[in-house]
């Protein structure tokens, strides 16, 4: 199990050491920082092996999180671990930092105890740690309160507790998706997914039962015509135009989802943890709608000139808006000057990055706009030949590019005296870019 | 999620240049300033001065002097404190042990505080300080704590137990707290059961042969049922537990996989890749035309694309992963290539590891994808990267032969960008193109040739020479293009030096007029101006053989290579085996089994995969079958040290990737006798001992070459006529040794041997107890000898027709001939076996009685007797004493003669027996000998007389053991 778990700022200072097993010594500490933090080279595995002790890093900013081990442990494992306890500690505390860090590190050290004994990780739920860990003591509790935390700590639904009230039942619904593409210069789909979050915002009293329904193709199917009326009606609102039902590849839940009944039945039950969390996670690569088209033309006039035409196609109803769209297009390490065109938005040379990063506020469906640009180049006498990097693209659309559309969100409370019809529900789809690019 | 944001931003705010400002004091008589603070009446001034202390702790600085100080401060309500000189504790109790004591008091109080929260606090803390004086203290407290009405408790004393097991062992187990610890299995809560899961399994790691975990169906059971319920922590250790259980049968392992299968879908990374490990080890056992079987393998695939959407470092782990689950079942990923794709911004680690599973993957459907991809690689920044993908073309060619011309002329275009090291990547994959397409690209080369000058890495050097050398006959200026490279023969490293070498002996036996200056110039260069032995020894191999006899140095030399596997870099398959058990864990990134990286005894337990049942094993279908590879043995690439990969090494084909070396080739008594004679050719040649003359012997002797008989002159010396002339005999109660192991499993992955030699009516014979102590069944039974000093060989194969089950056992006996090859060994009676299953091959050494060698018509004439014991010269007689032995003259000369050691006469002078005996062993040998008995002397007196003295110590060895049993 982990032996040790050491928190360093950019210069390799030790800004937390909390070490659980006797085999990692005070060594490791300057181990980890002489052959990783201050190595020469950029880190070529986020695990390495040290005099047969190993580390497992991960950085947030410039902040470096290791564990350390001389066993045979789960690796999955620990590297899960240290996102949980950067998610810890931004809940916490928010930002993870220098600063932050030396400012609460009797709370990190507190949390550390909790979520790690002896190297094996605990519940490290925020919602259930926030009960009794809150740097301000807890002196006045009753033993009601006590076996309560106790119980939540380790019961089964150990992500939410007991007793919660509110006046106003209500929950929010994200889906919130990420659309990858790599496509040839001849507009050819190399490679395309989704992947996307349904994330959910809760406030709701008691502990209530919630069931998740979507327009997967495999309960669409399993129920027949019985449910089709009611998809037509949900499949009209969309963007991406009238597609029934989606292929899901794969998707993966939150730990509060009763993972065999999806497997038996398809039904996504569960009682959610009270606030935000991430309820699934899936990937889709079937009949995605591509938002954009990216058409690039690349020149090379001569030695010392290009030409670059690219010309971007907007590919969702009309009445939509993208926002917050960027193209941007790689440049040689040579370029010495560039003057561009651009229809629509703003255009600039950045030297710095060696591109040209191209902005549009907004763009509406179904439209194009095209940029031109004339590169100088400096003559250079390396023989090798510029790599020409993909064309990166950046947006946002009003839309789930996979089609996926939310159903229905049930809610349950048998204990208290509110109906599924009182919750008031709010669902909203945002489609991001991922990684869009387009090889010139 | 509000309240929280403004509690946090309000603290914030509060404590602004608080805390930080603990990391900051570089104060000279700091501690003296903290001693009084912590000493301070105000409790807020004592905890701001702990936290200070704790900081320096952070920070490396030694506080340990604060010690009595700081636990002083431990008596507190204030539980942040207490958490502050605890975790201070926990630091520095174990330099200070005797000052620790002084904690006990409030730690055992504090375990019986109303508080769940405080009870294990100071349980938790009190495992954490290892000194022993505590730990007996200790004891109390845990056990009440392992009770604990609240499971919160419960499941903090669960871990304790691990805890302190780590301190002392014995303790725990004369506490007879793992009973407890098992019964927490049964635990309502399933934290407590997924911690008490956890810790069993620690233990049990450090006594790999206590059924600690006692895994059966009905605690597998509960496991299944908590996994469940407990968090995703839980669930990880609960999954891990499961896969070291091995199921009864296949319908057990069935319901097992259906109830895992649910995790995959979890959002943790590590429950999905730790339900992977249990349903790709369970999957074993499935029969594979189960409709089940093949759910099953879909059901894998999107789980494990998944994981490529996680964070990089995830990612990482699970490549490494998917790169061992490609080369166990192939058939889970075969259409998932594109997730593959290398994205731009990908770290260079997850990079590398794309690229690596994309050959795997690539076959002719998705070949031309492939290439487009890996043609954009090669133009991309990280070196390192770039290398690999030129090579990834090149491994492409070599798989995929539809794809090898499109290959090709990618690499020459890369070629042509002149980019320094992937001008040098591209040579030297070409060079294996060429290997495995003999005859079909080599109108290349001359592009080739062209960028000779900037090489400067050896292996693309060594890479070029070879094509140079191997097509010396098509390339006008060979002689030239070699030349140039012998200018700085010494600076050059040994890889180009040996491949320098072999190609201007190709070229000489190619071109013999025009170069033979040059051939004579570098086996000068490599026999006498060179310190590298290796280089000597092949420089002297080749000028023999081209002095002696040069059309067999032709044969020798140009003799046709193997052709190159298609597959390289696989992973060897019993390794592979143990990887897959442990999925998601360390040993499964790094590639290495456990004990590589673990000190002590932990994890040195190699894990197995179960085996199949029986049922549906033979209706296999055969596509099934194929694509599973390393299941199936035929399909699995052999790792020996063979025959082919000396002979690789011996033609400079080192460089490249390994040979597909099947079982070794029954080699015939011919070829073997031929490989010996060169071997102590050689030796003969060189004056003795020349490291590894024998593994060169075999490389040769693996190449279908014919040896020059004029070598036959030098060799052999005197046992020169040491051929077997055959003997034929009459049964008798000949002396057999006891069974004792030859090899044990601990060596042999599982297979232990152990066994005898008889000789039973005239036929020798090996007996041996093959024993199965691995966990999976082995097949393919082969035995093989090396060359011994009597020519013995196995007459028949080693008959074992079923396969054999984990803790079977069988009985084999193997009749052996001694018309095999030949080779003295030390000692004489010295047995060199190869054994091969389907997981591998073994090598052990046995020594047999040569008693069993004594032939039924070793009764010789007296006369000639007489005459051949005169003939003999004195120098060959040696004496040897037989200490405490009880038998009168004739018992034990009728004993002797049922080990073929006959009496021809008998003389009684002055009380003394004189027996005079003779003996003949298989090849021809006689023995002579004179046995001398006094009454009432146990001690006998042996004269031996051979013409070939060196079996005396052997034959006397068997007088000894004959007569003493």
């Amino acid at each position: 199990m982990i032996g040790g778990l050491f928190i360093y700022n950019h210069k390799g200072e030790v800004l937390i050491s909390r070490v659980y097993r006797d085999d990692i010594g005070r060594n490791a500490v300057d181990a980890f920082r002489v052959n990783v933090i201050h190595a020469r080279q950029q880190v070529r595995s986020p695990v390495t092996n040290i005099a047969r002790t190993s580390f497992f890093h991960v950085k947030r900013s410039n902040i470096w999180l290791a564990a350390v081990t001389k066993q045979n442990v789960n690796a999955a494992m620990v590297f899960e671990f240290l996102y949980k306890m950067c998610d810890v500690m931004t809940a916490y505390f928010g930002k993870i930092s220098e600063e932050n860090i030396k400012n609460n590190f009797v709370l990190i050290y507190e949390l550390l105890d909790e979520i790690l004994d002896f190297g094996y990780p605990q519940n490290s739920e925020t919602g259930a740690l926030k009960t009794f860990i809150t740097q301000t003591g807890i002196k006045s509790q009753s033993k009601e309160e006590q076996s309560q935390i106790t119980s939540q700590v380790t019961g089964q639904i150990g992500w939410r507790r007991e007793g919660i009230k509110y006046r106003r039942n209500e929950l929010f619904l994200d889906v919130l998706e990420s659309v990858n593409l790599l496509m040839s210069p001849q507009g050819q789909v190399l490679s395309a997914h989704v992947s996307g979050r349904v994330v959910m915002k809760s406030y709701l009293s008691g502990m209530p039962e919630c069931k998740f329904g979507m327009n997967d193709k495999i309960v669409i199917d399993k129920q027949g015509k019985g449910g089709a009326s009611e998809e037509a009606a949900a499949g009209k609102s969309g963007g991406g135009g009238g597609k029934q039902s989606i292929a899901i590849d794969d998707c993966t839940f939150h730990q509060c989802v009763r993972l065999s009944k999806f497997d038996a039945e398809r039904s996504i039950s569960f009682i959610p943890p009270d606030g935000e969390c991430e309820l699934m996670r899936y990937r889709t690569t079937k009949d995605i709608i591509l938002p954009f088209r990216v058409i690039p033309l690349v020149r090379e006039v001569g030695r010392t000139k290009l030409e670059v035409k690219v010309v971007i196609k907007s590919n969702f109803k009309p009445s939509l808006l993208a926002q917050k769209i960027e193209v941007r297009i790689p440049t040689p390490l040579n370029t010495s000057g560039v003057q561009v065109i651009c229809m629509k938005g703003k255009a600039k040379y950045k030297a710095s990055e060696n591109a040209i990063v191209w902005k549009i506020k907004r763009m509406a469906g179904m439209k194009e706009s095209q940029i031109s640009a004339e590169i100088e180049l400096l003559p250079t006498n390396d023989k090798k030949k510029w790599a020409r990097p993909p064309i990166s693209m950046n947006f946002e659309v009003p839309f789930a590019p996979s089609g996926l559309k939310v159903r229905y969100l049930k809610v349950f409370e048998p204990k208290l005296n509110y109906s599924d019809h009182d919750v008031i529900k709010w669902v909203r789809y945002i489609g991001r870019s991922g990684i869009y690019e387009t090889r010139c | 999620m509000e309240w929280a944001n403004q509690l946090c931003e309000n603290r914030q705010f509060g404590s602004k240049m608080t805390d930080s400002k603990y990391f900051t004091t570089t104060k000279k008589g700091e501690i003296f300033e903290l001693k009084a603070e912590l000493n301070s009446d105000k409790k807020e001034k004592k905890k701001e001065a702990v936290k200070k202390v704790i900081a320096s702790m952070t920070v490396g600085k030694d506080v340990s002097a604060l010690f009595p100080d700081v636990v002083n401060c431990m008596q507190t309500d204030n539980l942040e404190l207490k958490k502050l000189v605890y975790l201070y504790l926990m630091n520095y109790a174990k330099s200070q042990p005797d000052m620790a004591i002084m904690a006990v008091n409030t730690f055992v109080k504090d375990c019986e505080d109303a508080n769940p929260l405080i009870r294990a606090l100071a349980v938790r803390t009190m495992g954490c300080i290892r000194v022993d004086k505590i730990t007996e203290y200790l004891c109390e407290p845990l056990r009440k704590c392992l009770k604990d009405e609240d499971p919160y408790v419960r499941k903090t004393a669960a871990v304790c137990v691990a805890k302190l097991h780590d301190i002392n062992a014995q303790l725990v187990e004369d506490q007879g707290f793992l009973d407890t610890l098992k019964d927490l299995i049964s635990d309502s809560n399933p934290m407590v059961v997924a911690n008490a899961v956890a810790a069993l399994s620690e233990i049990a790691e450090s006594h790999p042969n206590s059924n600690l975990l006692d895994l059966n169906p009905q605690s597998i059971n509960k496991l299944l049922t908590a996994l469940n319920e407990c968090t995703e922590w839980g669930q990880i250790f609960i999954l891990d537990c499961l896969a070291n259980y091995t199921p009864r049968d296949d319908r057990e392992s069935q319901s097992i996989c259906e109830r895992v299968t649910p995790r995959l879908s979890h959002a943790n990374s590590a429950v999905v890749l730790s339900a992977v490990k249990v349903l790709m080890k369970f999957m074993e056992m499935l029969p594979k035309d189960l409709d089940y079987y093949s759910t099953l393998l879909k059901k894998l695939a999107p789980p494990l694309v998944t994981l490529l959407s996680a964070e990089p470092e995830l990612q990482y782990v699970a490549l490494r992963n998917i790169n061992l689950i490609v080369q166990k079942r192939p058939e889970i990923l075969k259409h998932e290539m594109k997730v593959f794709f290398v994205k731009y911004n990908d770290p260079i680690y997850v990079k590398l590891e794309k690229l690596d599973i994309m050959i795997r993957l690539a076959s002719q459907a998705n070949i031309a994808q492939v290439l487009a991809e890996l043609k954009e690689y090669a133009t991309e920044v990280d070196v390192d990267f770039v290398r690999k993908a030129v090579r990834a073309i090149g491994r492409c060619a070599i798989k995929v032969e539809q794809s090898a011309e499109r290959c090709v002329s990618t690499l020459l275009d890369l070629i042509q960008t002149k980019v320094n090291y992937v001008v040098q990547e591209a040579i030297v994959v070409i060079k294996d193109i060429f290997r495995k397409y003999p005859n079909k690209y080599e109108s290349v080369i001359a592009t080739l040739c062209e960028n000779l000058d900037s090489l400067d890495e050896p292996e693309a050097r060594a890479a070029m020479i070879w094509i140079v050398g191997e097509y010396a006959e098509r390339i006008d200026n060979a002689d030239e293009l070699l030349e140039s490279f012998l200018e700085g023969f010494h600076d050059e490293s040994t890889q180009v030096q040996l491949q320098l070498l072999t190609a201007i002996v190709k070229l000489f036996l190619k071109k013999p007029t025009e170069t033979q200056e040059l051939v004579q110039q570098v086996l000068s260069l490599a026999t006498q101006d060179s310190d590298n032995p290796d280089l000597r020894d092949r420089g002297y191999i080749y000028w023999r053989l081209l002095s002696t006899d040069p059309v067999a140095a032709k044969e020798v030399v140009l003799a046709e290579k193997p052709l190159i596997s298609e597959e390289t870099d696989l992973i060897e398959p019993t390794l592979l085996e143990e990887l897959i058990c442990h999925i998601g864990t360390l040993a499964s990134v790094y590639h290495k089994p456990p004990s590589a990286f673990v000190e002590g005894s932990r994890g040195v337990m190699h894990k197995r995969l179960p085996a199949r049942t029986g049922s549906g094993e033979s209706t296999e279908s055969p596509d099934v079958g194929t694509a599973a590879g390393g299941s199936a043995p035929e399909a699995a690439p052999s790792i020996i040290p063979s025959q082919g990969d000396l002979l690789g090494d011996l033609l400079n084909l080192d460089m490249a990737p390994p040979t597909t070396s099947g079982p070794p080739p029954p080699t015939t008594g011919m070829q073997m006798g031929g490989m010996d004679l060169l071997g102590g050719g050689l030796d003969s040649l060189l004056g003795g001992d020349i490291g590894g003359s024998p593994a060169m012997g075999a490389g040769f002797g693996a190449a279908p070459a014919v040896m020059p008989a004029s070598l036959n002159a030098p060799v052999g010396g005197g046992l020169g006529d040491l051929f077997d002339l055959g003997g034929v005999g009459m049964p008798m109660g000949a002396y057999i040794p006891p069974k004792i192991v030859w090899l044990p499993a601990m060596k042999a992955k599982g297979l232990e041997i152990s066994g005898t030699f008889a000789r039973r009516a005239g036929v020798i014979q090996m007996e041996l107890i093959l024993t199965n102590k691995a966990m999976s069944v082995m097949t393919d039974f082969a035995i093989q000898f090396n060359r011994n000093s009597f020519g013995l060989a196995p007459a028949g194969p080693l008959q074992v027709l079923t396969p054999l089950g984990p803790n079977q056992t069988i009985e084999v006996s193997l009749p052996l001939s001694t018309v095999g090859p030949v080779m003295k060994m030390d000692p004489l009676n010295n047995l060199q076996v190869a054994v091969k299953n389907n997981i591998d091959v073994f090598y052990f050494s046995c020594q047999y009685p040569i008693s069993m060698l004594f032939v039924e018509d070793g009764k010789m004439e007296r006369q000639v007797f007489l005459a051949t014991w005169k003939d003999i010269p004195n120098d060959n007689e040696s004496q040897f004493q037989i200490k405490d032995c009880h038998l009168n003259s004739d018992a034990a000369s009728s004993k002797l003669q049922g080990s073929n050691i006959f009496t021809i006469a008998k003389r009684t002078v002055e009380g003394q027996d004189m027996l005079y005996m003779s003996i003949k062993l298989s090849n021809g040998i006689w023995v002579l000998a004179e046995l001398r008995v006094q009454a009432g002397n146990s001690n006998y007196t042996i004269s031996l007389k051979c013409r070939a003295p060196e079996v005396s110590q052997c034959v006397f060895q068997c007088y000894e053991a004959v007569l003493k049993n």
